[in-house]
């Protein structure tokens, strides 16, 4: 990589620090930045660590351990359905897997794995040294791993919530749901939204603020755009699921009535608050998986994705109808039927920009060269699976169809085709071509259509029939279902077909340890793709980037073939990034970065007290505060010394 | 089962494959009324109009990948960071949009033109009931003007063919949901409000409606059968029963009898016309003439009536209905008894 003549950031003076440049060699920058960002390769620099890339990994391999865990509980759903009136699985055991199956997939694998491919890939896709807010970023993992496993080890001991993954009320309140069961559920809500909120955050600061030159918003990725758009929309709706856990949660501990009808509160209330955060969070699972497939659409078909303006306006236009539907949940619950029509009418707009983009990936397939590798694959798997999905949205949109279709089986197929084809789909054609940046190693191309066609064979033969199913008559979270209407055969086709997903995610974990024992290595990048992610090592060394990189256009490494043009001057023995202007991507301002510290994770263990300690007593809120607090402190105790300094233009 | 049969170009190769027999009593696509058959003919605009663009993505994408068939691309081939200005793709785009606004525009209208015509039902005058869903069983009162015409029944629906009916659904515990597929949509029993569903059903025949929101550990054995008949079959069944039990006829269901009344069964259950009066079960006075039992978890036989009483925590675990421990002559005095309430 060759190192730009210009030099705006640095005086050169003999007093200054060191700074990158071409005053310094090459080696010795390396040197000097990895003594300074770098992670000790000890225990407890792994406990201490705020590298942006070392919590991405932690994030993306919890949240695929925690896929796994669900997945498995699906499979046990799907064997007890196999017969009908079968004795595998006890009611209750299965009711507590099915809302475990539905908790964990949507709380801890879904949403969160989509934050941790982010906060792994957006720094070095913007250009920068680590994400903004690095030891909020280390605490958000530790309470998200705090959560996850303080919901698995109560569903181990018979205390797993039982009352589905949208807990409704009045089932999930006192009277009916007795015991810590749904307790540790709400909890387990509040554990999620306070990680997935810093992540948010972490990340709408990065991306505004820490783009490398020249990378205006009109030339980012569109991963990147979409991960903006999903953290907006985490911002806005986690807070309403933090209300409705907090009444529920204050109505089994502390005695207040907000759903308890016989005094003055109202059942419905729950779940209004409940889908206005839920609808939402489809989106905010979705939105970050349609950013990988344009990543891996551009890159495969060796040409920009077609109408970028649409694309961005498309996410846009999601993030803000997202927030509109919320009562397509709730038609049959006997709300004023005037307002339904809205609801009906903005459920279906959501097509539009759905289309567009589906549409804006195909003609950039048509209008350009594509090399059907797996992560390709899995996008065309995509595209015929959720269209699909989107398209029986479309149907349950529509009030007088929902209220037959809600439910039903019908859902689940409905559901499973637009979160499995939208999000996991797009995920593990994200896992093959990111694979190869995070360890160094090549996935097997081989396996890797085995593992698609398996997967994707086997989803259509699972999910398929359950759309026959819902019309048939079969509702919804049954633990078991009588001989004669019909159902049988379509659930033994359904459990044949779970059975061949499983043998597709076997395949991926095989292939998986095998590239990390002996895969073929990577190169900094093995597929040619456009982004800046590709421009350093693979994996990137801890400071991401020996020079900042300079943007100069949508494709910079396509637009650069010898060398990207770098932008020099930040100290290389003090942990320093560059910041740049909101719009433009102007320099604008170093900034130190924090060093490791070990109070990100004594807070979280902190607050994982009073969260698990106020499931027993309210009182734990009280004593529990204190300990959060003096973590806090000690974590932002004032060091003295560096503040941000101006950029000399 | 001939109405499926118009789905044949999409479902071919499921129904091929499916079994049909009993099939078709709790489906969305074998409507028996006029409710059911309007949300069906949604479904079917649906069906056509997703299925066209569906086809429309699929061509499109099956052209975009045939189209570069023949040259397989090498590795490490340069990009084409430029392309062209593309009018041609520009203009399917919007054309697609347009293409979708219209879509879109034509079933927003038919949903919309359904729905009020569901609605449309209300207005008319005819059966009034009042169903009350229980953690796991569904309580159906007839209601009428004159007090001594109204009746409870639990777990079976019987309305008469063509006539309008009226269900006022509440529940007494969490919030339930009343689906009997084959007559219209779903709607929810909630606590505290009180919710109203209007049909008709026109066809007459034997159907099952089923919980639909999920409402705790039985949820799944919380099913009701539904009758359509006619009017005037349906008016002696009424009459019938308004009436109170009848007399045990033989002295082992006189001591079946005699146990109810005396021992736990009464404290829950009532049977009209004995001491008999509890309000938190199902009133059992006309139980005989039911088609199934326990929210149809069993069809209504000697034999599950036997086993349901004796071991009701067996059959469907976490119900309600305790488990009491009878000796085995008691057992057969008291389902001896249940028999005879027809």
């Amino acid at each position: 990589m060759s190192v730009a003549a210009a030099h705006p950031l640095s005086h050169g003076g003999p007093e200054e620090p060191r700074r990158d440049g071409p005053d310094l060699p090459e080696a010795e920058t390396h040197a000097r930045l990895e003594r300074t960002w770098g992670t000790a390769a000890t225990f407890w620099g792994w406990l201490t660590t705020v590298d942006h890339k070392l919590v991405g990994r932690r994030y993306i391999v919890t949240g695929f351990a925690f896929f796994l865990l669900a997945g498995l509980m699906g499979l046990a759903m799907r064997l007890q359905l196999a017969t009908p009136e079968s004795g595998l699985i006890s009611p209750d055991r299965y009711n507590q897997i099915f809302s475990m199956h539905g908790t964990t997939m949507m709380f801890l694998f879904a949403v969160p794995i989509g934050e941790a491919v982010a906060v792994y890939l957006i720094p070095l896709m913007v250009g920068t040294r680590n994400i903004a807010f690095p030891r909020l970023n280390a605490f958000s993992y530790w309470v998200y791993l705090s959560g996850g496993v303080m919901i698995h080890v109560a569903f181990v001991m018979d205390v797993g919530p039982e009352t589905g993954w949208f807990s409704y009320v009045p089932l999930a309140g006192p009277e009916y749901s007795p015991g810590k069961r749904t307790d540790f559920w709400a909890q387990m809500i509040t554990f999620t939204e306070v990680s997935a909120l810093a992540v948010a955050v972490e990340i709408i600061a990065t991306v505004f603020k820490m783009r490398a030159p020249g990378m205006s918003l009109n030339r980012m990725p569109l991963f990147v755009w979409a991960m903006l758009v999903t953290s907006f929309m985490v911002v806005f709706a986690m807070p309403a699921v933090m209300l409705a856990s907090s009444f529920l949660i204050s109505d089994r501990l502390v005695s207040t009535h907000f759903f308890n009808p016989a005094e003055g509160g109202d059942a419905l209330l729950w779940q209004h608050l409940f889908w206005f955060f839920g609808h939402p969070e489809v989106y905010i699972i979705f939105i970050p998986a349609l950013g990988m497939v344009s990543a891996i659409t551009e890159t495969f078909c060796r040409r920009p994705v077609f109408g970028y303006a649409a694309m961005v306006l498309a996410l846009v236009t999601i993030g803000f109808l997202g927030f509109g539907l919320w009562v397509h949940h709730m038609f049959a619950t006997g709300l004023p039927r005037l307002g339904h029509s809205f609801f009906t009418a903005a459920s279906m707009l959501i097509a539009i920009p759905s289309g567009i983009q589906i549409f804006c990936w195909i003609a950039t397939m048509f209008g350009g060269r594509p090399r059907f590798d797996t992560p390709l694959l899995f996008v065309a798997g995509f595209i015929v699976v959720f269209v699909l999905g989107g398209l029986t949205g479309v149907m349950l949109a529509s009030v007088p169809l929902d209220l037959q279709l809600h439910d039903s089986y019908f859902v689940v197929a409905h559901l499973h085709y637009v979160l499995i084809g939208g999000a996991v789909f797009p995920l593990f054609g994200a896992f093959y071509f990111w694979f190869p940046k995070i360890t160094g190693r090549m996935l097997d191309e081989r396996l890797g259509r085995w593992n698609f066609w398996l997967l994707a064979v086997g989803f259509n033969v699972a999910f398929f029939p359950m759309h026959w199913l819902g019309l048939i008559g079969m509702p919804r979270r049954v633990y078991t279902y009588p001989e004669g209407l019909g159902w049988e055969v379509w659930n033994q086709v359904s459990t044949a077909g779970a059975l061949m997903v499983a043998a597709g995610v076997a395949l991926f974990l095989l292939n998986v340890a095998l590239s990390l024992r002996a895969g073929r290595p990577a190169g900094p990048d093995p597929w040619g793709a456009p982004s800046l992610e590709w421009a350093t090592a693979s994996p990137p060394p801890s400071y991401n980037f020996a020079h900042i990189p300079v943007v100069a256009s949508r494709t910079p490494l396509w637009d650069a073939p010898g060398g990207l043009p770098v932008m020099s001057g930040l100290k290389v023995d003090e942990r320093e990034l560059l910041l740049t202007t909101l719009h433009d991507a102007r320099p604008d301002l170093r900034e130190p970065s924090p060093e490791p510290s070990i109070w990100p994770l004594v807070a979280a263990l902190a607050v994982t007290v009073l969260f698990v300690g106020s499931i027993f007593s309210a009182w734990a809120v009280v004593w529990g505060s204190v300990p959060v607090a003096a973590a806090l402190v000690l974590w932002f105790w004032p060091k003295g010394g560096h503040r941000g300094n101006e950029v000399e233009q | 089962m001939n109405r499926p049969l118009r789905l044949l170009p999409l479902l071919a190769p499921l129904l091929l494959l499916a079994g049909c027999d009993g099939a078709g009593v709790q489906s969305v696509l074998d409507p028996a009324g006029p409710q059911a058959d309007r949300i069906d003919i949604v479904w079917r605009l649906m069906l056509w109009v997703c299925g066209a663009f569906y086809l429309m993505v699929l061509g499109f994408l099956a052209v975009a990948v045939l189209r570069h068939r023949r040259r397989r691309r090498a590795e490490g081939e340069p990009p084409e960071p430029h392309p062209g200005r593309e009018g041609g793709l520009r203009a399917a785009l919007a054309g697609w949009v347009g293409l979708i606004a219209l879509g879109l525009l034509t079933l927003i209208a038919a949903s919309y033109v359904v729905d009020r015509r569901l609605a449309h039902a209300s207005g008319k005058q005819g059966l009034n009931v009042q169903v009350t869903a229980h953690q796991w069983w569904w309580e159906v009162e007839y209601l009428d003007e004159d007090p001594s015409k109204r009746f409870k029944t639990a777990n079976e629906l019987r309305l008469p063919a063509g006539v309008p009916v009226r269900i006022e659904l509440r529940s007494s515990d969490v919030i339930h949901s009343f689906w009997v597929p084959n007559l219209h949509g779903k709607l929810d029993l909630i606590p505290g409000r009180a919710n109203e569903i209007h049909l008709i059903p026109e066809r007459t025949g034997r159907f099952r409606g089923q919980c639909a929101e999920f409402c705790g550990l039985q949820h799944a054995h919380m099913a009701f059968d539904v009758t359509v008949e006619e009017r005037g079959a349906f008016e002696a069944w009424r009459a019938h029963q308004v009436t109170t039990a009848a007399e045990p006829a033989t002295e082992l269901a006189r001591k079946g009898r005699e146990h109810f009344e005396t021992s736990h069964c009464a404290m829950c259950h009532a049977i009209r016309g004995t001491k008999a009066a509890g309000s938190v079960a199902p009133d059992l006075t006309h139980l005989a003439g039911r088609a199934t039992i326990a929210a149809g978890a069993l069809p209504n036989t000697r034999g599950n009536l036997a086993a349901w009483i004796a071991d009701p925590q067996g059959i469907k675990p976490g119900s309600r209905m305790p488990f009491i421990g009878l000796e085995p002559d008691e057992l057969d005095a008291l389902t001896a008894y249940l028999e005879t309430l027809r």
